[in-house]
C-alpha cells in the first residue's frame, strides 16, 4: 500500500514537471480572484450579463464569436438571461438568411437558434477593416492563450506608454502583457464606457474582469458541469477504491503474501 | 499448460467446448498461475487495457461527430464541445486519455527494464510490446493533428517533413503523404483514416503480447523462473484481478484529476488557434511523451543524422535482449546496473524537460550529452556490465525471500473452501 | 470460521460489486446519449413558408427539420369529401374538422406512417396521397384509408403568422 502511494505520488510529481516546463516563460499577470475556479468553481452570473454587455457593446464590432449562439445565453451554466430577454437580443440583429424562392439572399431579426452575428464577412474583409492585422475570433481565446484568463485580464489593462527608445508605427500600441509587447489593438476600454444595468461602476478594471469571465465561460460553457460532474466522480472512486481495498486485504490473507 | 484437460461441467458446455474452445480460454485466464509476489508495478499492464479499451470506446464515439474536412474539423470539435450530449466529456477523456496512456506505458517500460522482463524466453512479448509502443506514437501524432489546430498543423509539417531528410526519395515521400504540396485536406483524411485503424491493430498486437506471455508466464521481482502452478503461484482470478483493479482505480482517480479539474493543462494553448498556413506557432514542441525524442533529434546538427538517431533511439529497445548480456533479470541483484538504470531514467527525464525548451544554449548542450548517454547506456554500459558486474546470490524460489517457507496454494484453497 | 465471520465477507464483496456495477452504468449513459439529438439540433429553429402564390388544388412541399412537409389548399370538393367520410370506416378515426382547423389549409408531414416514404400528391383511390412503397391510400385530409400504413399523416404544430405566412414548428 505504501508502495502504491509512493507510485503514485510519484506519478503526480511527473506530470506537475511536465506542466512546468510548459509554463517556463513566466510573466507576472495581474491577479484577481476568479469564482470559477477551484473544485467547485462557479461563474458569477452577473459578471457574464455584465460581460455580456462589454463583449457586445465593445469587442463585437471587431472580434467575431463564431461558434455561440443566442440560446447559449439563457441556457443552464452560463449567464442565465431569461428566455423573453435572450430571444430579444436574438431579434436585435440583423441575420442574412436564405436564399428564399426567389433565390436571394434576405435579413431578418436573428432567433435563438442563429449563430452570433459577426462583424465582418470573412477574415479578409475582417483584415482590410483593422490594418492587416486579424482581431482573432473570442470564441476559445481564453483557451488558445498560453495565460489563460489572467492573460486577457492583464492585457485589456496593461496598456501603456511606450518605453523610451521603443519606436512604434503607425497603428501600433505598446502593451505590457502583450507578446513583443506590441500590439494593433488599440486600448479597448476606458472608465465608463459601458453603462451597466445593475449599476455597478464601470471601471475598467470591472469591465476587465467581466468580459474575461464572459470570454472564460465562452471557451467553456459546460465548466459548471464538468466542476460538479467531476467532484461526484471522484468522490465515487474513492469509495469504490476503498471497498475494493479491503476486498483485496480479505482475498489475500488467504495467502500469506503481502499485498 | 496444466488447463489443456479442462472438461466444462455442463453437457451444453462441453458441446459447445468441443466446437469452439472458448470455455478452455476463460478457464486458462481465471487459473493461469501468476507469481504471487507481483508488485504494484505491474498492475500496469492491466491499466493499458483499460486505457486501449478507453481510447476505442470514446474514439469511436467522437467519430460519430467528428467532421474530417481542412475547413470543417476545427468546427466540428467545437460543435462536439458545445452541443453533443456530454460530448465535452467524452472529448476531455479521449485527450486526456492519450496522456494517461503514455504514463502507463513509460511505467510498464521502465518496470521492464528494471527487472530484466526483456530476458530470454521473453524477448518475444518484449520486441511485440515494442511495435506496440511505435503505433501509440503514430496514433497519438495522427490523433493530435485531427482538431486542426495551430499545433496540429505545425505538428503534421514538421514531423512529416522528417522523411525529407532521407537521400533522394526523401521529398517524393513526403509528397506522397500530404497527398498534395503541403499538409492539406487530403493529409487531414487520411491522417484520420489512420487513427482509426491503428487502434484495432494495438487491439490485434495486445492479444499476441498476451498470448506471449502466456507462454513462459509472468517474471516477478526476484526474477528466477519458478514452478507453475505451485505455493509461489496464485491463480489470476481472484486475486491478481482485484489487486489490478484496485490499482486501476487509483490510476482512475488520477486521470479524472485531469479530466474534470485541469483538462487542458497538457495540451498546448496553441491548438485552440484554428489552423493557418502562414503563421507558425512561436515556440513549436509536441506532446510531453514525445518530448525526449524530439531532444534527441534536434541534438543532432545533421537532418539525416538527426531522424536517424530519433529513430535507432527507439529501435535499440527492440535489440535490448541482446545488447544486455547479463544471466540475472531483476535489478534487485545487480547492485551496478542498479544504478545505471536510475541514471538512465533521470536521463530520459533530463531529455524531456530539454525538449520541451527552446533549442539553444545550455539546453543543446544538455541535450547532446544526454543523449550521448543514452546511446552509450545501451550500447556499451549494458553489455560490458554483463560480464564485469559482480551479482548478489539469487534466491531459489520466491516464498524464501518473502517469508523463508509458508502456506501453499493447496492451504489456500483448503482455507477458502472452509470459509465457504 | 465462524457464521458472522462469512456474513461480514460477504456484504463486503456484495457492497463491492454493486458499487462497481452502479459506476459502470454511470459510465455507459454518456455513451449512449452523445447520439441523441445534439443542442443544436433541437434548438433548431421553426420554418416560415410564404403561401401567397399557392392556388386552391395545389401542394406546396416544404422541408423542417429534415422532411418533408405537405402544405395543400383545398378545393370545397376536397373539404366536403373529407368531411363526409364517417369514423367507423377510417383505421386510425381522426375529424377532419381537428386537422384542419382552417378548412382551407391542410398542413401535415409528407411522411408515410408505415415506414417513412413520401406519398405521391394526387394519387391513390381516395383523390389524396399514395405512397408507392407498399401501397398506402390516405384521403383528402391525409388520413390512412387503405394499405399497411397504422396511422393518419403527423399534423406538425403550425400557426398563420399572418394570412400569407405558415410558420410551421
Amino acid at each position: 500500500m505504501k508502495k502504491l502511494l509512493k507510485i503514485f505520488s510519484a506519478l503526480l510529481l511527473i506530470c506537475s514537471l511536465n506542466t512546468l516546463s510548459f509554463a517556463a516563460e513566466k510573466v507576472d499577470y495581474l491577479k484577481t480572484d476568479w469564482s470559477f475556479k477551484g473544485l467547485f468553481g462557479k461563474f458569477d452570473r452577473a459578471a457574464l450579463q455584465r460581460g455580456y454587455q462589454v463583449y457586445t457593446e465593445v469587442c463585437a464590432s471587431c472580434h467575431s464569436m463564431k461558434y455561440l449562439s443566442y440560446r447559449n445565453l439563457a441556457e443552464k451554466g452560463g449567464p442565465e438571461f431569461p428566455e423573453d430577454q435572450a430571444k430579444a437580443i436574438a431579434a436585435s440583429f440583423e441575420v442574412t438568411d436564405g436564399p428564399n424562392s426567389d433565390g436571394e439572399m434576405f435579413t431578418r431579426p436573428g432567433k435563438l437558434s442563429d449563430k452570433f452575428v459577426m462583424p465582418y464577412e470573412n477574415v479578409k474583409a475582417a483584415q482590410a477593416a483593422n490594418g492587416g492585422a486579424y482581431p482573432p475570433d473570442m470564441s476559445v481565446l481564453v483557451k488558445a492563450r498560453g495565460g489563460g484568463v489572467d492573460y486577457i485580464y492583464s492585457l485589456l489593462q496593461g496598456y501603456e506608454e511606450a518605453p523610451s527608445g521603443m519606436t512604434l508605427d503607425d497603428g501600433v500600441h505598446y502593451n505590457k502583457y502583450m507578446y513583443g509587447n506590441k500590439i494593433r489593438m488599440s486600448a479597448p476600454l476606458s472608465d465608463g464606457l459601458v453603462e451597466y444595468g445593475d449599476g455597478t461602476t464601470a471601471t475598467v478594471e470591472q469591465m476587465s474582469k467581466d468580459v474575461t469571465t464572459f470570454l472564460m465561460w465562452a471557451a467553456e460553457p459546460h465548466l459548471e458541469a464538468r466542476h460538479q460532474m467531476g467532484f461526484k466522480a471522484i468522490i465515487y472512486l474513492i469509495i469504490l477504491t476503498i471497498l475494493v481495498y479491503f476486498s483485496m486485504k480479505k482475498i489475500w490473507s488467504r495467502v500469506e503474501s503481502e499485498v | 499448460m496444466s488447463d489443456h484437460d479442462y472438461r466444462p461441467k455442463s453437457k451444453v458446455g462441453q458441446w459447445f467446448n468441443d466446437r469452439l474452445p472458448l470455455l478452455t480460454l476463460a478457464n486458462h485466464l481465471t487459473d493461469y498461475p501468476t507469481p504471487k509476489n507481483l508488485n504494484y508495478w505491474w498492475t500496469f499492464g492491466g491499466i493499458l487495457t483499460f486505457c486501449l479499451i478507453t481510447q476505442i470506446v470514446t474514439g469511436l464515439t467522437l467519430a460519430m461527430h467528428y467532421i474530417a474536412h481542412a475547413d470543417m474539423a476545427f468546427e466540428s470539435v467545437e460543435h462536439i464541445m458545445r452541443d453533443v450530449n456530454y460530448g465535452w466529456l467524452i472529448r476531455y477523456i479521449h485527450a486526456n486519455g492519450a496522456s494517461m496512456f503514455f504514463l502507463a506505458v513509460y511505467i510498464h517500460i521502465f518496470r521492464s527494464l528494471f527487472y530484466g522482463s526483456y530476458k530470454s524466453p521473453r524477448e518475444i512479448i518484449w520486441i511485440l510490446g515494442i511495435i506496440i509502443y511505435l503505433l501509440m506514437m503514430a496514433a497519438a501524432f495522427m490523433g493530435y493533428v485531427l482538431p486542426w489546430g495551430q499545433m496540429s498543423f505545425w505538428g503534421a509539417t514538421v514531423i512529416t517533413n522528417l522523411f525529407s531528410a532521407i537521400p533522394l526519395v526523401g521529398e517524393g515521400i513526403v509528397t506522397w503523404l500530404w497527398g498534395g504540396y503541403s499538409v492539406d485536406n487530403p493529409t487531414l483524411t487520411r491522417f484520420f483514416t489512420l487513427h482509426y485503424l491503428i487502434p484495432f491493430l494495438i487491439l490485434g498486437l495486445v492479444v499476441l503480447h498476451i498470448w506471449a506471455l502466456h507462454v513462459p508466464g509472468n517474471n516477478n521481482p526476484v526474477g528466477i523462473d519458478i514452478k507453475k502452478p505451485s505455493k509461489d503461484t496464485v491463480p489470476f482470478h481472484p486475486y491478481i484481478v482485484i489487486k489490478d483493479g484496485f490499482a486501476l482505480l487509483m490510476f482512475m482517480i488520477v486521470f479524472a484529476f485531469f479530466v474534470f479539474y485541469s483538462p487542458n493543462i497538457l495540451g498546448h494553448a496553441d491548438n485552440y488557434i484554428e489552423a493557418n498556413p502562414m503563421v507558425t506557432p512561436a515556440h513549436i514542441v509536441p506532446e510531453w511523451y514525445l518530448l525526449p525524442f524530439y531532444a534527441i533529434l534536434r541534438s543532432v546538427p545533421d537532418k539525416l543524422l538527426g531522424v536517424v538517431a530519433m529513430l535507432s533511439a527507439i529501435l535499440i529497445l527492440a535489440v535490448l535482449p541482446w545488447l544486455d548480456t547479463s544471466k540475472i533479470r531483476s535489478a534487485v541483484f545487480r547492485p551496478l546496473y542498479k544504478q545505471f538504470y536510475w541514471i538512465l531514467v533521470a536521463d530520459v527525464l533530463i531529455l524531456g524537460y530539454v525538449g520541451a525548451m527552446p533549442a539553444e544554449g545550455l539546453y543543446l548542450l544538455i541535450a547532446r550529452v544526454a543523449t550521448a548517454y543514452y546511446f552509450l547506456h545501451f550500447l556499451v554500459i549494458l553489455p560490458v556490465l554483463g560480464f564485469k558486474e559482480k551479482t548478489l546470490p539469487v534466491p531459489l524460489s520466491i516464498t524464501e525471500p518473502v517469508l523463508g517457507g509458508s502456506l501453499n496454494l493447496a492451504t489456500a484453497r483448503q482455507k477458502e473452501s472452509k470459509i465457504e | 470460521m465462524s457464521e458472522k465471520k462469512t456474513k461480514r465477507r460477504d456484504f463486503l464483496f456484495t457492497a463491492t460489486t454493486a458499487v462497481g456495477a452502479v459506476g459502470a452504468a454511470a459510465v455507459v449513459w454518456p455513451m449512449i446519449d452523445q447520439m441523441n439529438p445534439d443542442a443544436s439540433v433541437k434548438a433548431l429553429a421553426s420554418t416560415e413558408v410564404d403561401v401567397s402564390a399557392l392556388t386552391p388544388g395545389n401542394t406546396l412541399t416544404v422541408l423542417w427539420r429534415g422532411k418533408p412537409v405537405f402544405i395543400r389548399r383545398r378545393t370545397q370538393e376536397e373539404i366536403d369529401e373529407a368531411r363526409s367520410v364517417k369514423m367507423e370506416d377510417l383505421i386510425h378515426p381522426e375529424k377532419d374538422e381537428d386537422r384542419a382547423k382552417n378548412p382551407e389549409w391542410l398542413v401535415m408531414l409528407g411522411v408515410c406512417t408505415h415506414l417513412g416514404c413520401v406519398p405521391l400528391n394526387d394519387k391513390g383511390d381516395y383523390n389524396g396521397w399514395f405512397c408507392p412503397c407498399h401501397g398506402s391510400h390516405y384521403d383528402t385530409s391525409g388520413r390512412i384509408r387503405k394499405g399497411p400504413a397504422p396511422w393518419n399523416m403527423e399534423v406538425p404544430k403550425y400557426e398563420f403568422v399572418n394570412a400569407n405566412t405558415i410558420k410551421i414548428g
